[in-house]
């Protein structure tokens, strides 16, 4: 079992979902993040005074996949989250030791 | 002397008095949705406080420390006290009446100083510096502009600019240098975490301001209905006239912006209100706006935490609109200025108004900073003004009041 978590821009998380959907992926958790990278912060005006805004808003989202297809999830993702300009965007791929289906105590892949 | 009491001015003064009520909580809004998000109640209690406090004094005394006839310009007398008698005042809407309109004067002027003090003020303290504020600054500046010697030297407000924002504005200044800046003040950016409830509480403000401006004649006249335009095309014009020099100066006409431009048109167009006409509305709200916009840059260089600009918009706008009367007035529009003072410059007064208007604004302004200088600083050296530094990194709303804004 791996975790497959991505950070993406906020705008294509539908564009994400649904290529998800398209490969039978049964679900994911999404979080709202703020964070920095190479893309870097923007400015912001009020009463004449600029600030900084280091933490730009992103997205993160967390599935949990068989082995045999974190390929083709990652694949899926990094096509759908693209934008080819900077700040798109991570993926990465974590082990997961145990999974639990919390309604029927199933475990492993059945519980996925 | 006793008049048969008017129902349309009655009705017109009752329905101020509601209006001008509603701009407490607009400025609330205003004002919160520029502070930081754990600060937000904090702020929101501070305005709806003042409320509830001053009101109270207003009744057991405040109505009879300006409004008592004492006989002379200083401070009024105890013959109004918990409201006793007040059917034997002048004119012709019931004393009552003009007690419920004064009382939300009273009660608006000492939260407009919350913008300055934001996220640092420890709540007893807060009560207690408005409470005496209202007893010894609010009172007799009130009594001096409206029903004393500054009237009679021949000063002009229609509405308050000298009594209610030169007045707050000069407090909002003494306070801060009392208790000092945010903890991280121009280190961290403290940008508003809601700016939709500034414009909710611009329009509440703009709004609530036709009762403030236009019930001050104490009639439902030409001349109301001449106060009530002034004050709409002063905020109109305030607006444009603070976005185009934000535009020029820094390349964006913002929201905050568009919103802190009309709340300074409505200040300047507060003590001319009854007393200019034609085009005079449209100058003094642009010159207002544009003013208190290049005033941001007083606190940066005196590196003072007016967190909310109280100075640039309040007092500055307060002078630009106490100044500008002494060249605008017409008595054309409004025959009192002809009988009691004199008219502005620009129609033929000559200089003697403009020197009344400074004169009201300089004593206001000074009278103000000391005793509210010395009201905070006593009141520091007692209980303490200011939160401890755990308390203000917590915010306001959990360390004053054991309550979160936003939850899920």
């Amino acid at each position: 079992m791996k975790l497959i978590t991505a950070v993406i821009k906020p705008f294509k998380l539908d564009d994400v979902k649904d290529a998800l959907k398209a490969i039978d992926v049964t679900g994911i958790t999404v979080s709202e993040v703020r964070g920095f990278g190479r893309q870097g912060g923007h400015t912001e005006t009020y009463r004449g005074a600029e600030y900084k805004i280091d933490f730009v808003p992103k997205v993160s989202l967390a599935t949990v996949v068989d082995e045999a297809r974190v390929d083709d999830v990652v694949e899926a993702i990094a096509k759908a989250a693209a934008t080819g300009k900077i700040g798109d965007g991570k993926i990465w791929v974590t082990n997961v030791d145990r999974v639990v289906r919390i309604r029927t105590g199933e475990e492993g892949t059945d519980a996925v | 002397m006793l008049l048969a009491v008017d129902s349309g001015n009655t009705a017109w003064v009752l329905i101020s008095a509601a209006l001008v009520l509603f701009m407490t909580p607009g400025l609330a809004f205003f004002y919160g949705g520029m502070v930081r998000s754990k600060n937000v109640l904090g702020m929101l209690m501070q305005n709806m406080f003042a409320v509830g406090l001053v009101s109270t004094i207003w009744a057991i005394v405040g109505f009879s420390l300006v409004f008592g006839d004492s006989g002379n310009g200083w401070i009024g007398n105890f013959d109004f006290l918990f409201l006793a008698d007040v059917t034997n005042l002048d004119g012709d809407i019931p004393g009552m009446a003009f007690v419920a309109f004064q009382m939300m004067f009273a009660v608006i002027t000492p939260a407009l100083i919350t913008g300055a003090t934001a996220d640092r003020l420890k709540f007893g303290s807060y009560a207690v510096l408005i409470g005496f504020w209202s007893l010894l600054v609010y009172i007799p500046g009130a009594k001096w502009v409206f029903n004393g010697w500054l009237l009679e030297m021949g000063a002009l407000d229609f509405a308050g600019g000298t009594a209610i924002h030169i007045s707050a504005g000069v407090a909002a200044l003494a306070v801060i240098l009392v208790i000092g800046n945010r903890k991280g003040h121009g280190d961290v950016p403290m940008q508003p975490h809601n700016l939709p409830l500034t414009v909710l509480g611009t329009g509440i403000l703009w709004f609530g301001w036709f009762g403030f401006n236009a019930g001050s004649g104490l009639a439902a006249d030409g001349l109301a209905a001449q106060a009530l335009v002034n004050t709409h095309l002063a905020a109109s014009t305030g607006m444009l006239g603070w976005l185009l020099v934000e535009r020029w100066k820094g390349g964006h006409a913002t929201v905050l912006g568009a919103c802190s431009g009309a709340v300074a048109g409505l200040v300047a167009i507060t003590p001319c209100a009854g007393f200019v006409g034609g085009a005079s509305p449209l100058i003094i709200g642009f010159i207002a706006g544009a003013s208190c916009f290049l005033a941001l840059t007083i606190k940066e260089k005196m590196n003072w935490d007016d967190s909310l600009d109280v100075i640039a918009v309040h007092l500055i706008g307060g002078i630009v609109g106490t100044l500008l009367l002494g060249l605008f007035a017409d008595a054309a529009v409004n025959p009192v200025i002809a009988e009691n003072s004199s008219e502005g410059l620009f129609y033929g007064g000559g200089l003697e108004l403009l020197k009344d208007q400074f004169v009201a604004a300089l004593v206001v302004g000074v009278f103000s900073f000391v005793v509210t200088y010395a009201i905070a600083k006593t009141i520091d050296a007692t209980m303490g003004l200011r939160v401890g530094e755990d308390a203000e990194y917590q915010g306001l709303d959990q360390s004053q009041h054991a309550e979160s804004a936003y939850t899920s």
